[in-house]
């Protein structure tokens, strides 16, 4: 799957080096990565391995400090400048002053779209996300997982190819979550687009994933890649099935092998 | 250490030197009025150079340069006797032994207000509302009636004075200490529900520790708001001693590297005493096992 | 017993009606016409003094009798209040004559309305409205008290006029002096507080936006500022007289300078308290920084900058008040209390006082308003 379609990110020797007080953590050693079109890639590991500073590097919100890496064949500022993704955080961070409607507006309006692509682009990205009719609320008037669809909604609003979310059903309880991963996947199915997404469940990675990239700690690296195969209709009872479980015990694996639990 | 230097020190000292740098500028831009007017009376044409320094050491100038400020302040601190009626460290005396008499009796009213307020309902439901409400009164005015009609019967000297600074310091204490008291959070109040621990018991083990912060950020303001009531009381009073004394004679005598320079004088001991507070909060925040910040 | 259920406040209350009945006397007059029964004296309370006993035992003892609660605050509260009512109207004329029994029964209608109080505030009522009411009553009830005592101390003791006036007379002196007390208002408020307070607030905001552009100047202006925050600015006041005449306009400039560096730091503190996610967010959608400041930042500093507000109107009328003790026209508040405190009429004074309350209160609450209206999303107006 992978070598086929062009390369929406393309990492090599990627390495990211943190100046602290207590001298230099290397976040990131040696990464190297190619995302294809369409794909929907998971990155997995303990806290600390650079899961979540990896996607930063992809979104420019971090910059490398060794390696290349390109983003639709742009650097990760020309991307960004571009608003070449959408980016989905661990919190909802929806603005708790604007209305739903008018959170997802926010980037509309930051890109300068004219009132009536506003308006018909809003419907459109809460209808994905089923929350139309909610529209008028305020954040703060919804439940936790109602806010996060809304924060998909708005990372979908201007309709990027590529989508980075990071640890976004981290805070909801697990029947939420199995929920909005169903809806998420049927998302990602509708609109074919290639999705980044972090997170520290293994049943999470292995439900949601085309490729799953095992990650782990001092210094950060990719100690594996697994891909998955399992089919793309996915229902939820998947999840009991032998292939799925084989495949979360390789992810387990690689979790271990690369993770020392001495210190 | 270096990071400290870098990131404050700097720019507070640079824009400190951009301050006085203004400072002069103004000075000879305010005072160059009065100096045309004195050279044309006296027939003169000073030099640039020449006339600049003469407006800057102008016996009685619109605005004194800062090293005037800086000599009547040293004079009048350094080299009188403290026991002078002209000696800042007299004056300043005065009016912080006022302000620490007011600040003493406004902390600890302030105190018993807010313990009454967070254990009797009626309190709280009666006497907060207009505790809050009066924050939003000017209350320094009444200031020169308290003076005055306490006069009037006789009780003049530190006690009307500290009166106004008292005042001026218990809504703070008070507003500050009833957040602090009731700042524990449910389950630590549950904990001790738990533990079937009597109301004095839960006020002394744990409102009161948790109190402490609130107690010293709101001492901090209320030992500058009893200052300031401390020289405001000092306006009405015919100009007998203390920091607001010095201000009133200098704006009456338009003394104003006075005025300048006991201005200079309040605000020392304004940031000595929001220091001594700071100091004593973390010496408390410390003994009582605080995180070194 | 169960029909019964006591409460100190009523108990202390009979208990000092009884003295005061055994004391006898209830003023001078009284006691002079009690003792020579042959003469005929006019003295207060000819006729009401049983009917006032009367009410303070019937409401105390009524109040103790298992009634709801809503009955039994109103029986304190009719009761309490027509004590104290007979008592004040009863002093008429025969002011500063008072003996003991009259003090004991203000204490025992001051007792049972503070048990009235008590009442209401153990009240739970559903109803949102009932309860927006007993956060209104409760403290009225407080404040009227106060006055209450105020007003019948200072007149029941004979207090001289120029010591403390009775309410009444401040009241009075209100109604009487209107015109003097609205040019004063005019003078200090709508001239030097509104300018300098607008004036203020503006170049402090404008300072804190440049301190946020300039890192180098927001590290050098933050450490100022907080300092400056304790210091007794109002000192500036003579200069600024000095400076910019008698008139407002010096008043003005104390208030700019008053309340330019509360809105500094706040506007600065409040810029820096948008979340780091949201401005990551803002950041993957490369906006400017003045799109973020407009979008993101300025909403989120919004409590704090109305705090700043809030704080500066408190400020802006004690600057320009004080400011006048240091030469005005003459005309205006600070002016005005100060001279009439040297010609001892000490009426006019506290009239000016509770107009500069109440106009601070006015001030005060509509900045609170406006910051409800604009910061209806920040859990502390929306939890209530």
């Amino acid at each position: 799957m992978t070598g086929q379609s062009p390369a929406v990110v393309s990492a090599s020797k990627l390495g990211l080096t943190f100046q602290t007080n207590d001298g230099p953590v290397q976040a990131l050693t040696d990464v190297d990565l190619t995302i294809g079109k369409g794909e929907f890639v998971s990155f997995i590991g303990p806290s600390g391995c650079g899961k979540t500073t990896l996607l930063r590097v992809i979104a420019d919100l971090e910059k490398p400090t060794s390696g290349s890496i390109s983003v639709n064949g742009m650097t990760p500022e020309q991307a960004r400048e571009k608003r070449a993704y959408g980016y989905v955080f661990q919190a909802a961070a929806l603005f708790p002053w604007r209305s739903i409607e008018r959170n997802v507006a926010l980037p509309l309006e930051i890109i300068g779209l004219s009132k009536a692509e506003q308006v018909e682009r809003i419907k459109r990205t809460l209808d994905l996300v089923n929350l139309s009719g909610f529209e008028k609320k305020y954040p703060w008037q919804l439940s936790g997982g109602m806010q996060q669809r809304a924060s998909i909604a708005r990372a979908l609003a201007f309709d990027a190819d590529l989508l980075l979310m990071d640890e976004p059903f981290g805070a909801l309880d697990e029947i939420v979550r199995d929920h909005l991963n169903k809806q998420l996947l049927e998302l990602w199915e509708r609109t074919n687009k290639t999705i980044c997404f972090v997170t520290h469940s293994i049943p999470e990675a292995v439900y949601l994933s085309t490729r799953i990239v095992v990650m782990s700690p001092r210094p950060g690296r990719v100690s594996d890649v697994i891909e998955s195969t399992l089919p793309k209709e996915r229902p939820l009872h998947i999840r009991e099935t032998p292939e799925f479980l084989a495949i979360a015990a390789r992810v387990r694996d690689g979790l271990h092998a690369g993770h020392s639990y001495e210190d | 250490m270096i990071d400290s230097f870098r990131d404050k020190i700097i720019p507070v000292t640079s824009i400190l030197v951009g301050i006085v740098v203004v400072w002069y500028v103004f000075a000879v831009i305010l005072n160059t009025p009065f100096q045309r007017d004195l050279d044309r009376r006296a027939n003169e044409t000073p030099g640039v150079v020449e006339f600049i320094g003469k407006t800057l050491a102008q016996p009685k100038p619109t605005l004194p340069a800062p090293h005037q400020v800086a000599v009547n302040f040293f004079e009048n601190t350094f080299l009188r006797s403290v026991t002078s009626s002209r000696s800042l460290v007299y004056n300043a005396w005065v009016t912080l032994s006022s302000t620490l008499l007011g600040f003493a009796f406004g902390t600890t009213l302030g105190i018993v207000i807010a313990v009454g307020i967070v254990h009797v309902a009626t309190l709280d439901r009666s006497l907060m509302p207009w505790i809050i409400a009066s924050q939003t009164i000017p209350i320094l005015a009444v200031a020169p009636m308290i003076i005055v009609v306490l006069a009037a019967i006789g009780i003049t000297g530190l006690i009307p004075k500290a009166l106004i600074s008292t005042y001026l310091s218990f809504f703070p204490v008070a507003v500050g200490m009833v957040k602090g008291l009731r700042s524990p959070e449910i389950t630590h109040l549950d904990l001790m529900h738990t533990y079937n621990a009597s109301r004095a018991q839960t006020f002394w083990k744990l409102r009161v520790p948790a109190s402490v912060p609130f107690l010293f950020t709101s001492m901090k303001v209320a030992v500058a708001a009893s200052l300031v009531g401390a020289i405001v009381g000092e306006l009405p009073t015919g100009a007998v001693a203390g920091i607001g004394a010095k201000l009133l004679a200098g704006a009456y005598y338009s003394q104003t590297i006075d005025i300048w320079s006991a201005l200079v004088a309040g605000s020392v001991v304004a940031a000595l005493l929001v220091m001594v507070v700071g100091i004593a909060g973390r010496l408390v925040d410390r003994a009582m096992g605080g995180r070194p910040a | 017993m169960n029909w019964l259920k006591p409460s100190w406040q009523a108990v202390l209350a009979i208990l000092l009606c009884l003295i005061a009945i055994a004391l006898g006397a209830m003023t001078k007059p009284e006691a002079t016409a009690l003792a020579d029964p042959t003469g005929s004296f006019t003295y207060p309370y000819l006729g009401t003094k049983a009917l006032t006993f009367g009410l303070a035992m019937l409401a105390a003892l009524v109040s103790m009798v298992r009634i709801p609660p809503i009955t039994e605050a109103v029986v304190l509260f009719v009761g309490a209040h027509l004590v104290a009512w007979l008592l004040i109207t009863g002093i008429n004329g025969f002011e500063g004559t008072a003996l003991a029994p009259y003090f004991l029964l203000l204490a025992a209608g001051w007792l049972l309305g503070w048990r009235c109080v008590a009442v209401l505030s153990s009240l739970r009522p559903l109803a949102k409205w009932a309860r927006t009411g007993l956060r209104l009553i409760i403290p009225a009830i407080f404040g009227a008290w106060i006055l209450i005592i105020w007003e019948a101390v200072t007149r029941g003791a004979g207090i001289p006029f120029i010591l403390l006036p009775p309410p009444s007379a401040i009241g009075a002196r209100i109604a009487n002096s209107l015109p003097v007390l609205g040019a004063d208002v005019r003078q200090t408020i709508f001239k030097a507080v509104i300018f300098g307070y607008v004036v203020g607030n503006a170049a402090g905001f404008v300072a804190a936006i440049l301190a946020d552009r300039v890192p180098f100047l927001r590290r050098g202006l933050l450490p100022i500022g907080n300092m400056v925050s304790a210091l007794p600015i109002i000192g500036v006041a003579p200069i600024m007289v000095m400076w910019f005449g008698f008139d407002w306009q010096s008043k003005a400039a104390v208030v700019i300078i008053m309340t330019f560096f509360p809105m500094l730091v706040n506007t600065v503190a409040g810029l820096a308290a948008s979340g780091h996610m949201e401005r990551d967010l803002m950041r993957t959608y490369a906006s400017g920084y003045w799109q973020t400041l407009f979008k993101l930042r300025l909403p989120a500093a919004a409590p704090f900058i109305f705090n700043a507000l809030k704080i500066n109107s408190t400020l802006a009328l004690i600057g320009a008040i004080v400011a006048e003790f240091f030469g005005t026209p003459v005309v205006g508040m600070g002016f005005r209390i100060s001279t009439e405190v040297g010609r001892m009429n000490i009426d006019m004074v506290w009239a000016e006082i509770a107009v500069a309350a109440l106009a601070g209160s006015v001030f005060y609450g509509v900045v609170a308003l406006f910051e409800r209206a604009v910061t209806f999303w920040h859990p502390s107006v929306r939890g209530g």
